[in-house]
């Protein structure tokens, strides 16, 4: 029982440092933003703690009433991919919103700069010309 | 020779202030642009901008936050080749007297950043809420230990940015609550930070962008963000 629990734990140990590691390196290199990184941070060092803190796990197992301790470690873990997932989710769903205003400002936006210089006489693929070229300078 | 100073309002649903700040600011510095970036308000902010003369507006189609508004202004003050981006609240917090103050800081040259703070100098202000005081007083330590620099007001959103210094923010900018983790990413850079004492009133309009349910995240995300700050890889 105890050599399982030992096992258990030092695989914990070091898979929720690695997890922290890898988000704060991602963060550090800025392939993750901050704010998104928050849960991840929060989940892994919850892990973290719990890892070490035995006695702690013991507490909570007994609180839950649940016979075999380590378990408790897979019911934070699960509770804490549930919470990204639906940070996930809102994130996704507000970007898509965003991301229509977009493409319908702009579409409104090159409407209106096409009309402007049609108005002034203008030929098309001038414009278009422009665009190219402003493209290139960027 | 003449520098080119550009003043960045971000504002968001401010239609109650936006107005006496604008004239403030033509007032008190008529050699300076304006420009209004209209985080995608709700309300007439743009309209009423607009209303007043020699204000650029930009309007962002969708909100995207205090970060991402100043962004916008300073991405244009570099477009435009100004030499100092002043960053100015549109609710009527910041005194107009006050902008040269921190403009002329940094076209001395001697400083690339120069922050409107509450809390130097002889006449500094005691916040009355005391959770405030405590969440800004623990920046300050935090700065202290991270940047080995002693900034106390790193809240404040009125500040001037050299050109140097508006080119390397504008590449990345921080979405919410931006103000603190770009200090220590500039100090982490060697740019020079200097703080000044300005006056500051209450709010004239609006709501604040920190509610009270919202403190404890505001903390720990924006302490989480200047640790990150400061633990990336010098870049300057």
């Amino acid at each position: 029982m105890f050599l399982v629990m030992d096992k258990i734990q030092i695989i914990s140990i070091i898979a929720s440092l690695l997890i922290f590691a890898a988000v704060v390196n991602l963060v550090r290199h800025r392939k993750l933003k901050t704010e998104y990184s928050l849960i991840w941070l929060t989940v892994s060092l919850i892990f973290i703690i719990f890892s070490f803190w035995r006695t702690g796990i013991e507490k909570l197992a007994n609180l839950l009433g649940i016979a075999y301790a380590p378990s408790v470690l897979f019911i934070i873990l699960l509770v804490g991919i549930v919470l990204i997932l639906i940070e996930f989710s809102i994130i996704i769903s507000k970007q898509s919103e965003r991301i229509k205003v977009l493409i319908q400002e702009m579409a409104l936006l090159k409407h209106e700069i096409d009309a402007k210089f049609e108005a002034h006489g203008q030929e098309k693929s001038e414009i278009e010309k422009e665009q190219h070229l402003s493209e290139g300078n960027q | 020779m003449k520098y080119k100073v550009l003043i960045i309002i971000p504002a968001f649903n401010e239609e109650a202030t936006i107005v006496n700040v604008l004239k403030g600011l033509q007032k008190e510095c008529p050699d300076y642009d304006i420009l209004v970036v209209n985080d995608a308000s709700v309300d007439n902010t743009s309209l009423l901008a607009r209303s007043i003369q020699h204000v650029s507006v930009v309007d962002l189609p969708v909100n995207l936050g205090i970060g991402g508004a100043v962004q916008t202004g300073l991405r244009y003050a570099n477009r435009k080749n100004y030499d100092c981006a002043v960053q100015f609240d549109a609710d009527g917090q910041h005194r107009a007297e006050d902008v040269s103050l921190l403009v002329e800081l940094v076209l001395s040259g001697d400083w690339d950043v120069a922050i409107g703070s509450r809390f130097v100098g002889d006449s500094k202000i005691e916040l009355e809420n005391i959770l405030r005081r405590f969440g800004i007083r623990i920046f300050e330590i935090l700065s202290l230990l991270l940047i080995q620099k002693r900034i106390r007001d790193h809240t404040s959103g009125f500040r001037a940015f050299s050109k140097k210094a508006v080119s390397f923010i504008m590449k990345e900018y921080p979405v919410d609550y931006p103000e603190p983790e770009i200090v220590v990413l500039l100090a982490r850079n060697k740019f020079r930070i200097k703080e000044t004492f300005t006056q500051m009133y209450s709010r004239q309009g609006g709501v604040s962008s920190i509610p009270v349910y919202k403190g404890p995240y505001y903390m720990f995300k924006v302490m989480i963000a200047m640790t990150m700050a400061c633990l990336r890889p010098r870049e300057l």
